[in-house]
């Protein structure tokens, strides 16, 4: 996909953006100035080079025609004789030529200037490279910055800035824009400057050998620009036309093999594939029209080189025989002209590759301006070890500001709630009630817009955002975890561990078992297509992982995706060990550990409406007990009945027995 | 090779065009090489002996070769785009037709994923390749052959020039390729590596956030970026070398042929005309060879991507549909396992091994068991995702395997584990089963899938549009659509595969009510994992290990199995078990 240049993204504010990533360059000034002084000496000695290399032509060819005339007589006395003869376009040529009748090349004088030619050369060449291997390491030094300043922005950034975005979007800034900008920094602005200079350059040294030959092959300019703009405008809107059909295709072709036993189920191959021909068939139309033009621009750009070659050669020759231009010159001119539409179009080409470099740098500094969290001022630390009492006293939360001061009703709601030491809450209630908000306020995710939440009697906004996400631990549902081994992983929890203790923390939470049984064991390296390791298993990782960092306050987030049964056990008892002792949240969607839970909260549109135990809930019969019918009661309310009569009562109290002895 | 192999089959068909782009590429190659031949002639026939007449007419014959040069040039890359895109389209869609053959167990042997990049990306490349080739590896060789005879035309004498600096500037270029192109690999997996940190540390930032883990994420990230950086600087080292090396070696050579050439114009052995032509051939030959090399640095990608292209191409898929459909029998939904084994071949342990089970309209049939045991594998048999090695499942008394595929595809309903809706309104999506189904049947459905509310919700109903795999909507507001989809579709057998897991509990038991008259004549089988959802099936199957090891109620399995208990009491405590009338 990448092979077809992508439309350019049209930067909003193309100076200001290119300023500020020539800003960025400026640390560097000194090594910037190198390169301009290489490119400058580079381009100056290959603009020259051609001149002297004429030179060498004129000497080689002034022996061809000195070798021809007489030998004794001198240049005057030879042309004399020419005119006698009547030969004045002959004699004209040669009194613009230095020779000495009758003697052949001047081999001393040739071997200097291709000694000269060569010297010249090398040292350009040797700037060309120390141009590139300077700008490079710039270059290469600000990326690297640019990506520690991004990866620092990251860290710094409030949740709100990820939850606001898409994820994908985030991404492509952090990782397909940088590579944007790197290519933009090494490509087009050395080289835009080294073109530029080479045209100025080779068109100075034009006029400077001959005005009329310099018009000539000047006339060149407009044509090639007017060509290049032409079929560069029109092969862009095909490309973009050829993108738009790649996209189209690709999803179709995506969507078909990602939902490929539902086309099959559903019997719908046959429309998969005629959509798919059909989108095929326009791709192709699409790509031939792109392809087709595009590939015309060189050919096009060649032939008004070639215009230029004949007229030069035309003219120069005519000038040449009447002894108005040397040879060399005119063979000077020649390469001039071919060297001089390479740079052109080269200019032409990255006019749109610097666009979307820009556009790119852009979205970064977006990136790199977002406000990030309130900086803090703690005025309180945490001891040692904490009691875990947590209260909420009248908390009020919007995630939008600006709708909350519209009038729309907040997520949280003068939520107050007191947590004693040691103690389980369960939070439960329907999706969108605020249970996961909840607990994204205790560990200071976001801030509060009112009331306060007090830990060990403590205002958190008092406390160091680091200092209190140390004394909590999280078991999240979906089971993050970093590619790397397992050990590092568990790890994780906490840096300074040994290996005994994290092993001693698989042992607690069942990871030890299953890891053992892996072939490289604690080495193991999860990557994201790991598939030895199952999603409970992944689960129980993160627990020993929180397990590990030894917590005063825990947040636990049920799994609600089917983690098949024997490892939900596991997962039930991890989550148990780890819970013992410590003042516990859980977003709890299994009724046994609803129903173990001290306190249970029944949350409903960002409030509490019922708090207590699992017996008084149930007993007040209100939204606890409907919701507790309808998920655990109803699906056997027609059966159950009966058979619940015929159930062992030991197979059943071996249940709660593992349940509660955890 | 795989690449030539591809390439071959699929030009053949465009041979016409590409036999033109051999011939216009070599007429306009051959006008190219006319010019400076023709440019010796005047300084040689025309400045010498100051004849500006034939300067003139020279001048014209060269502005008529130019312009038969451009002509054919531009048919030339008219041919060439013609062949590369037609090549790669014929590919796409072949790869296309193969994989809509595959069956379940093809299309997961290779993983979609992998699937989708070689019918786009692979091919793509395949296609770029085509076009280069035929744009400029085709011409390279003409021109450096073609620039060798005029070369050797306007003096053999200085030919051992062209025999030295063609291998001088191929060797050189080669080195520094083959230094480099393992480097650009390892560059591009540290690049991989770097963004997968990054990748890591978006997805996972609450969790480093809540654990104080940013200077460790920090210090990772850091390694990496050093790690990369490190590789592009050396690369840069050597590949701003590649500029500086070319320019070197074609200016050595200039400067090789006039002071040879100079010897031999002043021993008379060629005229001034001929050696200035001679430079401008060398200097195009040089320039020819400098493009084939960095055209071969195309090809290993290439080579790769042609083989994942034929890997597709060459399997064979484990369906086939009937050659003589059998006529369909009157549809009841009547399913039927007869010693069924299911195994994937080169694995050791079967995943499905003597099925016996009958399931009749009307009655639910529940499968349970942990991961790996085989339950989707189960339901998957049913559509015939996949066959079955031994054994058979009849549906209507009917085999499988003689059904045509739309008679079947109309008798049976699936909702997939992952609830995967195609990018399109929501009522494109219902009527993914039956097209001519009226919006009060997409309500109706919409309605017992708990649907309803939220797609009424929403900016323009059933028209509102929903984004490739269904992002922007929530995974279980998904799973309902799939379910609804289902039901629009009226078939006789529901397949419901872990369908109810990302519903909240007051949804699911919601919809679970709803679905009862809806699906009440028709045969229901369905894997769960939550007790509420099995516990009234009239036929519950416990699968271990891809067999079946428990079947019954569910009164009669927490009598007899223990599997099934331990199942039901990860869930419930003893007082649900026996409290379920409360």
């Amino acid at each position: 996909m990448s092979h077809n240049p992508q439309p350019a993204a049209k930067p909003q504010n193309f100076w200001s953006s290119a300023r500020r990533l020539l800003g960025l360059l400026s640390p560097h000034r000194a090594a910037l100035a190198v390169v301009v002084a290489a490119v400058i000496g580079s381009v100056l000695l290959g603009v020259f080079a051609p001149r002297v290399l004429g030179r060498a032509m004129d000497v080689i060819f002034a022996g061809v025609v000195a070798r021809s005339l007489p030998a004794g007589a001198d240049q005057q006395q030879v042309e004399a004789g020419l005119r006698a003869q009547g030969q004045d376009t002959y004699a004209d040529m040669v009194s613009a030529m230095e020779l000495i009748p009758g003697q052949g090349v001047d081999f001393g004088r040739l071997g200097a200037l291709i000694l000269l030619v060569l010297a010249m050369y090398t040292v350009a060449s040797a700037l060309m490279w120390l141009q590139g291997y300077v700008l490079n390491r710039v270059v290469m030094r600000v990326v690297y910055d640019l990506r520690a300043e991004i990866e620092r922005k990251l860290n710094a950034l409030p949740l709100s800035y990820f939850d606001t975005r898409q994820r994908g979007d985030v991404m492509s800034r952090v990782t397909n824009d940088i590579d944007n900008i790197q290519t933009a920094l090494q490509q087009t602005f050395a080289q835009l400057v080294q073109n530029v200079l080479t045209v100025l350059g080779i068109v100075i040294m034009m006029f400077a050998v001959s005005w009329q030959l310099a018009l000539v092959a000047l006339l060149a300019l407009p044509l090639s620009a007017v060509a290049a703009g032409v079929i560069g405008s029109r092969s862009q809107k095909l490309f973009a036309g050829q993108w738009k059909a790649t996209g189209v295709l690709n999803g179709h072709i995506e969507e078909s093999f990602s939902g490929h036993e539902l086309v099959h189920a559903y019997g719908r191959q046959r429309q998969m594939q005629a959509q798919f021909d059909e989108r095929n068939e326009d791709l192709y139309r699409a790509a031939f029209g792109a392809q087709f033009l595009s590939g015309t621009i060189m050919p096009v750009m060649q032939f008004i080189s070639y215009l230029s070659y004949v007229g030069i050669a035309v003219l120069g020759g005519l000038r040449v025989a009447s002894g108005q231009l040397t040879l060399g010159d005119a063979t000077a001119f020649i390469q001039y002209s071919r060297e001089f539409t390479q740079p052109l179009s080269q200019i032409a080409g990255m006019a749109t590759q610097l666009q979307s470099g820009i556009a790119s740098a852009e979205r970064t500094f977006e990136l790199l301006d977002a406000p990030e969290q309130e900086p803090e001022t703690p005025t309180a630390r945490l001891p040692e070890r904490l009691r875990g009492e947590v209260r909420f006293e009248h908390v009020d939360f919007s995630y939008d500001k600006d709708a909350a001061t519209a009038g729309e009703p907040p997520m949280i709601e003068d939520l107050s709630l007191h947590v004693e030491p040691g103690r389980t809450v369960a939070i439960v209630g329907p999706t969108g009630a605020g249970k996961t908000t909840l607990v994204n306020l205790v560990l200071r995710f976001y801030e509060i817009d009112g009331g306060r939440i007090l830990l060990d009697g403590i205002d958190i906004r008092d406390l160091a955002r680091d200092d209190l996400r140390r004394q909590v631990g999280m078991v999240l549902q979906d089971a993050w975890l970093f590619t790397g081994t397992i050990m590092e992983n568990i790890r994780f929890g906490r840096q300074d561990a040994t290996d005994e203790q994290v092993v001693a923390a698989a042992k607690a939470t069942y990871v030890d078992r299953f890891v053992r049984a892996l072939p490289d064991g604690y080495d193991t390296v999860l990557t994201e297509d790991e598939t030895s390791v199952s999603a409970g298993e992944k689960q129980l990782i993160t627990i020993a992982r929180a397990f590990l960092s030894r917590p005063s306050l825990l947040i636990l987030d049920e799994a609600t995706s089917a983690v098949d049964t024997r490892t939900e056990l596991l997962v039930q008892k991890a989550m148990a060990a780890l819970r013992e002792n410590r003042t516990s949240f859980v977003i709890a969607h299994r009724l046994s550990t609803i129903r173990d839970a001290d306190t249970i909260v029944v949350m409903e549109s960002g409030r509490i409406v019922e708090q207590g135990s699992h017996a008084e809930l149930v007993a007040a019969d209100g939204a606890y007990a409907r919701l507790y019918r309808a998920q655990f009661a109803e699906g056997s309310a027609e059966q159950a009945t009966e058979p619940a009569a015929e159930v062992p009562s030991e197979g059943s109290t071996d249940g709660a027995a593992e349940d509660s002895a955890q | 090779m795989q690449l030539l192999r591809l390439l071959r089959t699929s030009t053949r068909p465009y041979l016409p065009w590409i036999v033109g782009v051999l011939v216009f590429q070599l007429l306009s190659t051959m006008a190219t090489l006319f010019l400076p031949s023709l440019n010796a002639r005047i300084i040689d026939d025309g400045v010498t002996r100051g004849d500006t007449d034939f300067i003139w007419r020279t001048g014209a014959l060269m502005l008529a070769v130019a312009l038969g040069q451009i002509v054919s040039a531009v048919i030339a890359v008219w041919c060439g785009a013609r062949t590369a895109m037609a090549v790669g389209r014929d590919l796409r869609r072949d790869v296309y037709r193969r994989v809509g053959q595959f069956s379940a167990r093809e299309v997961g042997q290779f993983g979609a994923p992998s699937l989708i990049t070689r019918n786009t990306n692979d091919v793509q490349q395949i296609q770029m390749l085509t076009l280069m080739s035929l744009n400029f590896m085709i011409m390279a060789p003409i021109m450096c052959i073609g620039g060798i005879v005029m070369a050797l035309r306007e003096d053999a004498g200085l030919s051992w020039l062209v025999w030295v600096s063609i291998p001088v500037m191929g060797v050189m270029l080669g080195l520094l390729m083959a230094k480099l192109m393992p480097w650009f690999r390892t560059m591009q997996e540290r690049l991989d590596g770097i963004n997968g940190v990054l990748r890591e540390q978006i997805t996972g930032i609450r969790v480093v956030r809540a654990f104080v883990k940013e200077p460790f994420e920090t210090e990772r990230f850091r390694r990496a970026n050093q790690d990369l950086t490190e590789i592009s600087l050396r690369i840069g080292a050597l590949f701003v070398l590649m500029f500086p090396v070319v320019n070197m070696i074609m200016h050595l050579a200039t400067a090789a042929v006039l002071w040879f050439g100079g010897h031999r114009v002043d021993q008379g052995e060629i005229q001034v005309g001929a050696l200035t032509a001679f430079l401008q051939y060398m200097l195009q030959i040089l320039m020819s060879v400098m493009m084939a090399t960095f055209m071969f640095m195309m090809v290993p990608r290439a080579i790769v991507c042609a083989e994942r292209i034929c890997e597709v191409l060459d399997t064979e898929p484990s369906i086939h549909p009937p050659l003589h459909p059998a006529v369909a029998p009157p549809a009841h939904g009547r399913v039927r396992f007869e010693g069924v084994c299911f195994r994937y071949p080169g694995a050791e342990a079967p995943v499905l091994e003597d099925i016996d089970f009958a399931a009749e309209p009307g009655a639910t049939v529940a499968v349970v068991g942990a991961t790996g045991s085989g339950k989707t594998t189960l339901v998957s048999l049913i559509p015939r995702l996949l066959d079955p090695v031994a054994g058979r499942v009849l549906l209507d008394g009917v085999p499988l395997p003689d059904y045509a595929p739309q008679d079947l595809a109309g008798r049976i309903g699936l909702v997939p584990q992952k609830p995967f809706l195609f990018s399109g309104t929501v009522a494109e999506n219902l009527r993914f089963g039956r097209e001519d189904a009226s919006d009060e049947e997409l309500w109706e459905a919409l309605r017992v899938a708990q649907a309803e509310d939220f797609v009424r919700a929403m900016p323009h109903g059933l028209d509102s549009s929903v984004s490739q795999g269904g992002t922007n909507v929530s995974g279980g507001q998904r799973q309902r659509l799939s379910i609804a989809r289902a039901l629009v579709a009226r078939p006789r057998v529901y397949v419901f595969d872990d369908s109810f897991s990302a519903l909240d509990v007051t949804t699911d038991a919601a919809l679970r009510t709803a679905l009862r008259p809806v699906t009440r004549d028709a045969t229901v089988v369905t894997v769960a994992q939550r007790v509420s959802t099995i516990a009234d099936a009239d036929l519950i199957l416990v699968l271990e290990h891809g067999r079946i090891t428990a079947r019954g109620s569910h009164a009669e399995l927490l009598e007899h199995s223990p599997t099934y208990r331990e199942i039901v009491t990860s869930q419930l405590s003893a007082e649900q078990t026996t409290g379920g009338a409360q």
